[in-house]
């Protein structure tokens, strides 16, 4: 069966959001940490992550909000973040507190492999990566590897990238671990079409949007995202 | 390959999507800088197109009890030191084969030495500028448009350089199989610091010819404001092996990133830059659209840290009644930027100084008579 990995920002709302995430059929949940310049983020993210660090969220809060989310789902919670969190929280310190608080592996946006390989983290591939730096990401990678569908930031597009089946394709050649694509992917369809390529679907800005509705909303959208990927694989 | 640090400064934290740039670019210019053939081309841009090298003029009246000397990047085409650096990276770009250029600007010098040096070469240039700064720097929104750039404004934030910066890098992200990113200062991920200061290095090379042809003697110091850090990097390393010159810059009181920043990650580079205790950026303030930046080029942190250079505050008071001071003294206008250099120059306890005037004021008028 195919995954569905939900991407939230670290809100107080967030573990009601998660829980209905689930309940609509989320097998994994990414946890966004906002930093104040997030340079792979298109404007939903963008804007979310100003709106959560105005009301608040710094470091330590979003690490309580991981384990409120804890405390209410089963399914593994990602913490995805920038550099800069760890720069001020501690390498060492944040995977300690991150565990603690019940968090699987990590996502750090822009710490390149070579950096700090004692942080146990999803990798990312993109669109723009040589097979040399594919073979690199896919060796150190924590579990599955996150692959960028499309050369750009983050954000909702009206069609699924046209780079992804090449990039599923390349990748596929250096690695055996599960690959799911994000980036772009908003509706049920996409979902389904990236579903027929990749192990995983990786929605964010759109769940983002979604979840401005409340937990309802959000349990209905991730229902149809589900739907379609299992009609799909 | 291997990332250029300064001590535990530098790096490339940035999304996977940049780094085979960021390698192309590294090679690029490696090949480059060994290629007698690039230097030529240069070397014939900056004498024959933006008029280096730049005078060595000494300043009695404005500083009449000792002998100090600036140096006059401000006589450069486009009005600062800005364009040393967009011509060579611009015929770096040409050689990766990059037909479109993008940049982010501050106080506007760069994105006008940007559009100049891509309406010189028939390249596509898009600017990114804060809505903020396009205000206080009017005319030279003005100019970019007439130099054939699409200006874009930021409405993020606080709509200056920061987040101009963030939205170049974003486009850089989107478009960079075709696009070469022309960063404005030796800030960013690596190969960028290192390659805007040898790009830059010509304003301290001639200076210290200058100085020695002119008094015999080295400087006792040489001092140049700091916003990134790009003309100060560049004076500094004509003087950086001279043990004995002091290596003074000048940061504006409310941008002081490296007198009181903290260790962090900005814009691709780990350096000292004005955050919160969790790493969130903090906001700079400055009169001086050019230094109103919350980060500054890493090779500066491991200067200070060393010891090698020291770097001082400056009030916009202090930099207004600089730059009054010498339009009135001298006949020359001076950037807002510089005129921090010069009122940390005026007070320093040194007899022979080398200021870099990085630029002219021209593009400074409106913002200076609104405060008087
Ligand atoms: C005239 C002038 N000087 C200085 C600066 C600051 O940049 P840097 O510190 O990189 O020299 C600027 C930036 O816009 C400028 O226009």
């Amino acid at each position: 069966m195919k995954k569905l990995v939900i991407y939230l920002v670290c809100e107080p709302g967030t573990p009601e959001l998660a829980q209905a995430a689930v309940e609509g059929g989320a097998d994994i949940i990414e946890l966004g940490i906002p930093f104040s310049d997030p340079l792979a983020e298109g404007p939903t993210i963008r804007l979310a992550s100003e709106r959560a660090l105005s009301r608040g969220m710094r470091t330590a809060e979003c690490l309580q909000v991981i384990a409120d989310v804890r405390s209410r789902v089963d399914v593994p919670l990602v913490p995805m973040t920038y550099a800069a969190i760890l720069e001020a929280w501690g390498y060492d310190r944040f995977v300690a507190d991150a565990q603690a608080a019940g968090a699987t592996s990590s996502i750090i946006v822009d710490l390149p492999v070579e950096e700090h390989q004692e942080v146990k983290r999803i990798q990312l591939v993109a669109p723009t990566s040589t097979d040399a730096r594919i073979e690199i990401c896919s060796a150190n990678t924590d579990g599955w590897l996150y692959l960028v569908s499309l050369t750009g930031t983050t954000g909702a597009r009206s069609e699924v990238s046209p780079a992804l089946a090449g990039l599923v394709d390349r990748v596929r050649a250096k690695t055996e671990k599960p690959l799911y694509a994000g980036f772009g992917i908003s509706t049920p369809e996409h979902a389904a079409t990236v579903a027929r390529l990749a192990d995983g679907v990786v929605v964010g800005s759109r769940a983002v949007q979604v979840a401005e509705d409340g937990p309802d909303a959000l349990r209905d959208y991730v229902r149809s995202l589900r739907t379609a990927i299992d009609a799909a694989s | 390959m291997t990332t250029q640090t300064f001590g535990v400064y530098g790096g490339r934290y940035v999304p996977e999507t940049l780094i085979p740039a960021l390698d192309e670019l590294t090679a690029g210019w490696e090949e480059a800088k060994n290629d007698p053939a690039f230097h030529a081309e240069l070397r014939d841009l900056l004498t024959n197109y933006a008029g280096r090298p730049t005078p060595l003029t000494r300043v009695e009246r404005f500083a009449p009890d000792r002998r100090m000397y600036l140096k006059r990047e401000d006589l450069m085409h486009t009005g600062a030191h800005k364009i040393n650096n967009a011509l060579g990276q611009v015929v770096l770009a040409r050689r990766l084969g990059k037909k479109r250029i993008v940049a982010e600007t501050g106080a506007g010098q760069h994105g006008v030495a940007t559009a100049t040096v891509c309406a010189r070469f028939g390249l596509e240039c898009i600017v990114y500028m804060g809505s903020e700064d396009m205000r206080r720097q009017k005319p030279n929104v003005e100019r970019m448009n007439l130099l054939g750039a699409e200006v874009r404004p930021v409405e993020i934030g606080t709509k200056t350089l920061k987040e101009a910066t963030s939205e170049a890098i974003r486009d850089w992200i989107t478009n960079v199989e075709t696009t070469h990113y022309l960063i404005g200062s030796c800030v960013g991920p690596a190969p960028y610091p290192e390659l805007v200061r040898d790009l830059q290095r010509v304003i301290g090379d001639e200076a210290r010819e200058q100085i020695l042809q002119r008094e015999g003697v080295l400087p006792e110091a040489v001092v140049a404001c700091v916003g990134g850090g790009s003309n100060a990097i560049g004076m500094f390393y004509g003087f950086v092996e001279d043990a004995d010159v002091r290596l003074v810059g000048v940061e504006a009181a409310g941008a002081a990133s490296l007198g009181s920043g903290r260790t962090g990650v900005l814009h691709g580079a780990r350096s000292s830059i004005l955050a919160d205790t969790d790493g969130q950026i903090a906001d700079a303030h400055s009169i001086s659209a050019g230094l109103d930046y919350p980060g500054v080029g890493p090779e500066h942190a491991a200067l200070r840290d060393s010891g090698r250079a020291v770097y001082l505050p400056c009030t916009d008071e202090e930099a207004l009644d600089a730059f009054h001071r010498l339009a009135r003294t001298e006949g020359i206008i001076p950037a807002l930027e510089s005129s921090h250099a010069l009122a940390r120059a005026l007070d320093l306890d040194a007899e022979l100084i080398v200021v870099c005037l990085s630029g002219r004021g021209d593009k400074d008028l409106a913002e200076v008579l609104a405060r008087r």
